[in-house]
Order: C-alpha cells, then sequence, then structure tokens
C-alpha cells in the first residue's frame, strides 16, 4: 500500500458539489457545513409496495 | 396501458368541456329523484348512526326537528337511533353538502345544469357563518334561519332565475380566480360577482322592499356564499365522468367526517374509503386542535375539478388563513397538484402562474406512484353537537383510497 501514488485529485481537497436524491436529512446536514447541496425530492415507487408498483408497470403508469 | 390512456383523454374532455349554468332554485323533495320520506342525505361516503361523529349527529338531530320528524333534538337523536330515518349519501341523488351536508325534503337546492350534456346538480344554500348546521349547529337560531332560505329566500331566488336565462358559472369562476379566490375557504370574488348577477332579478321578484334588502345583505355579508354554487358545479361537471371504462380519473372525493371516500371513473360509483385525517390549520380564539372534528364535507368535490386547495396559487390570502404558510408558498400548492393531474383547464387560469389552467383530472395511478396526496383547503368543526366552525385548515386526502382504488381498477380491468 505504501508504494501506492496518491491520486492526482482527492474528492475532498475540491469544492464539494452535491446532489442528494431522497432523505432531505442529508442534505440539511451539509448544508449546517456549508456545502452547496441540490436535493432531489425522490421516493420509491408506491413509496415502496411492490404490489403497486408491480400493477402501475402493467397499467401504463 | 392504451386503453387507460384513452380512457383518461376521454374523462379529462369532458371535465373541460363541463358548461355549468345556475338555472334554479327547487325544494329538495321537487327535485331529487326517488328521495324518500323521512330520508336525510349526509356528506361522504355511506354511514350508520352508530359510526357518526358528534356534527354529523348534531345535524341530523337538527334537521329532524326542522323537518317536524322529531319533537326536540333528544327525541331526534333518540329516533335516529332506533333507525327511523333513513342516511343516504348526497352523491346517490346527484347532490352535494358542505360539511355535515345535510339535505331533506323540504330544504331549497340550487340547480346547476351542466348544458353540454343536460344533467343537472344540486345543493343547498349556503347558510353563512359561525354556528351553522353544515358545522354541527342544531339550535334555535340555526333553525330558524334554515325556515327563512326555506320560506323567503330560496323561493326568490329560485323564481328569479327562473325569469332569467340562468347565470353561467364557468365564465363567473374563471374571473374569480384572477380576483383571489379559491372558491373553498375564499369565496369573496364569486360571492360578489353572483349576488351582482342575480340582484336585478331578485329585485323584480321580491315585492316587499324590506324582505328583498333582507335577501341583498344576507348574500352580501357572507363571504362563503358561492362555495354551494361551486359544489354544485363541481357535481355537474364531474357527473358526466362517471363509468368510463378504464379511466382512472377521480369523479369524487368525499367525507363524512369518519371515512373519507373517492370514486374513479372506471369502477362507477364504487367508494374507497379509509379514516378520515384531521386538519392542520388555524383556529377561531379560544379553540384549539383539542376542540376539531376530523375532516368532513362533499366540498371536496371543487378540488376534484381544479378547484380549492389545488388553485391555492390564485388566492394567496388563503395560505394565511388556513396556516398553510406564507403567501409566497401558495403556488407550490398548485405546483404540487400537477404532480397527479392529466392536464389544465385553460378556462379557468391563475394570473401568479403566467395564466397557467388548474390541475385538472386527477389520475390514481400518479398519486399512488408519487405518494403525493390531494390537498384539500377545509373549514374544521367542534367535535362535538351544536357547537359550530372553530377554525379553517388544510388536510390531506389519505392515500390508502387511492390505493384500494388501483386495486379495485386493476381486477375489473384483469390485471393480476
Amino acid at each position: 500500500m505504501s508504494d501506492q501514488k496518491q491520486p492526482r485529485y482527492s474528492l475532498l481537497q475540491v469544492p464539494l458539489k452535491v446532489v442528494n436524491v431522497g432523505l432531505e436529512g442529508f442534505a440539511q446536514d451539509l448544508q449546517h457545513h456549508g456545502a452547496p447541496v441540490l436535493h432531489v425530492d425522490w421516493a420509491p415507487p408506491a413509496r415502496g409496495d411492490a404490489r403497486l408498483a408491480d400493477l402501475l408497470s402493467k397499467m401504463g403508469s | 396501458m392504451e386503453m387507460i390512456e384513452q380512457a383518461n383523454a376521454e374523462a379529462l374532455q369532458r371535465l373541460l368541456a363541463g358548461d355549468p349554468v345556475l338555472i334554479d332554485v327547487r325544494p329538495a323533495g321537487e327535485v331529487l329523484a326517488d328521495l324518500g320520506d323521512r330520508t336525510i342525505l349526509h356528506a361522504g361516503p355511506p354511514i350508520e348512526w352508530s359510526r357518526m361523529c358528534g356534527p354529523m349527529r348534531g345535524a341530523i338531530s337538527g334537521i329532524a326537528v326542522f323537518e317536524g320528524w322529531a319533537k326536540d333534538l333528544d327525541d331526534a337523536a333518540r329516533l335516529a337511533a332506533e333507525g327511523a330515518f333513513g342516511f343516504q349519501p348526497n352523491h346517490d341523488f346527484d347532490a352535494v353538502g358542505p360539511m355535515t351536508g345535510m339535505t331533506t325534503a323540504s330544504q331549497p337546492v340550487m340547480v346547476v345544469e351542466n348544458r353540454t350534456t343536460g344533467n343537472r346538480a344540486y345543493c343547498t344554500i349556503n347558510e353563512g357563518l359561525g354556528k351553522v348546521m353544515r358545522f354541527g349547529g342544531n339550535d334555535a337560531e340555526v333553525l330558524d334561519r334554515l325556515r327563512w332560505l326555506r320560506d323567503v329566500l330560496g323561493p326568490a331566488m329560485g323564481e328569479a332565475l327562473r325569469q332569467s336565462d340562468g347565470i353561467p358559472l364557468k365564465p363567473l369562476i374563471g374571473r374569480g380566480l384572477t380576483m383571489g379566490d379559491e372558491m373553498h375557504q375564499r369565496n369573496v370574488a364569486c360571492s360578489g360577482l353572483l349576488l351582482r348577477a342575480l340582484a336585478p332579478d331578485l329585485a323584480r321578484v321580491m315585492t316587499d322592499s324590506s324582505a328583498l334588502a333582507q335577501a341583498l345583505a344576507f348574500i352580501a355579508g357572507n363571504d362563503q356564499f358561492f362555495l354551494n354554487v361551486a359544489m354544485a358545479t363541481g357535481k355537474a361537471i364531474t357527473d358526466p365522468v362517471r363509468n368510463i371504462e378504464g379511466s382512472t380519473i377521480v369523479t369524487a372525493m368525499s367525507r363524512n367526517g369518519t371515512d373519507f371516500g373517492i370514486r374513479v371513473s372506471g369502477t362507477g360509483d364504487e367508494w374507497y374509503t379509509a379514516p378520515v385525517e384531521m386538519p392542520e390549520g388555524l383556529y377561531f380564539p379560544g379553540f384549539g386542535a383539542e376542540d376539531a372534528n376530523p375532516d368532513m364535507g362533499d366540498s371536496t368535490i371543487v378540488e376534484t375539478v381544479g378547484l380549492g386547495g389545488f388553485a391555492m396559487a390564485a388566492a394567496p390570502a388563503v395560505a394565511g388563513f388556513v396556516g398553510a404558510g406564507a403567501a409566497s408558498d401558495a403556488a407550490l400548492f398548485t405546483r404540487s397538484m400537477g404532480e397527479i393531474t392529466i392536464g389544465e383547464n385553460p378556462e379557468w387560469t391563475i394570473p401568479a402562474l403566467d395564466y397557467q389552467g388548474v390541475p385538472t383530472g386527477i389520475d390514481i395511478r400518479l398519486v399512488v406512484e408519487s405518494g403525493i396526496a390531494p390537498t384539500i383547503n377545509t373549514g374544521i368543526a367542534h367535535k362535538e353537537p351544536g357547537r359550530g366552525q372553530v377554525g379553517a385548515g388544510v388536510v390531506k386526502a389519505p392515500l390508502d383510497c387511492f390505493d384500494a382504488a388501483l386495486k379495485g381498477i386493476a381486477d375489473r380491468l384483469g390485471i393480476a
């Protein structure tokens, strides 16, 4: 391990640009630390109910 | 699925083509087909006395005394518990009613005709604010007002409307939207516009000037007078959308204070129900959430046609009144409802959204998939009989209704 080269660019050595999908709490935490965050309000189709999601796929939604 | 898309396109076309006109006011017993003796129509899906909430029971007791079917409120409650009265939903009689939604034979109902399809819908006259029967009020003041509506204002409005060509409601509502109404918790503009259209004919038929003055003052003094007209409008528009095979578009949303129910075009008059939710809102001085009854009324028919909570962006003042946030948040509600509807109404537009039409045609598939529930602006009744209104707020339609309806229409279409 010790002879591996350091990557030229490290994720945490440049300003972060974050897209957060789903749980808004993660976005809020980053915002509190000053990181710019684009939050995407997303949830699994039919709130994760597999039966309803299957019906929706067959009914063309 | 092509069949569903075609069915929903037809449903949307019918919703947008509706041409509601206020044409008459008549006793319910004359115009509601098959309204039986000692039958009380109520808001929401079917419910029996034992499951009714406090204000619904209070209103039923009051209306039974009003109709002369009981000697006092206690007698009425006893008779109701013994099964002396028939209880049926307004929706089964081409009618709608706000909050408790009491409709009985001698009450005057406004008649709205959909001139595109010829069907008619009915709703009682709005009683005003405060202690009123629609919020469960039932004392002498409430019953006296109902008698005046039955004996004076109802007949006069009916005669005035019959002498006119009727009052076209689609353009009137369109104008109201541009004047800050959303037609559920704010009807200030449309009530004024209706009074302006009605007053000359009322003056022609009411020869007693003091009675005329009382009638005009009653309408002018009630900012929610138009609500019941808007409700009959919604019913007249949605009834022709029923029974389109394969359509997943909602044709009615309604609550009885215990259950929330929806109807979907492709499954006809089947109710899909779930426990009704509590509104979140603001309360009149001296009242709080501990006093509130769960959500109630047929008035959600206005949301079903894209008004009320769906048109919140037209009425930023309502956002504050119902405790839904800042005026600038109002547009968010309307945009959110755009996620669960399949079209917009080009004749009902919202200036603040660059004249975008109100979101129209609730598709249960979109509701279930997104988890976004229809937003409803509503009044809040006291949970005890006879107390009346205690506030106003916003409530969500329970998603379980839409889940059940999706399964119901899938069964009907043979989709496993």
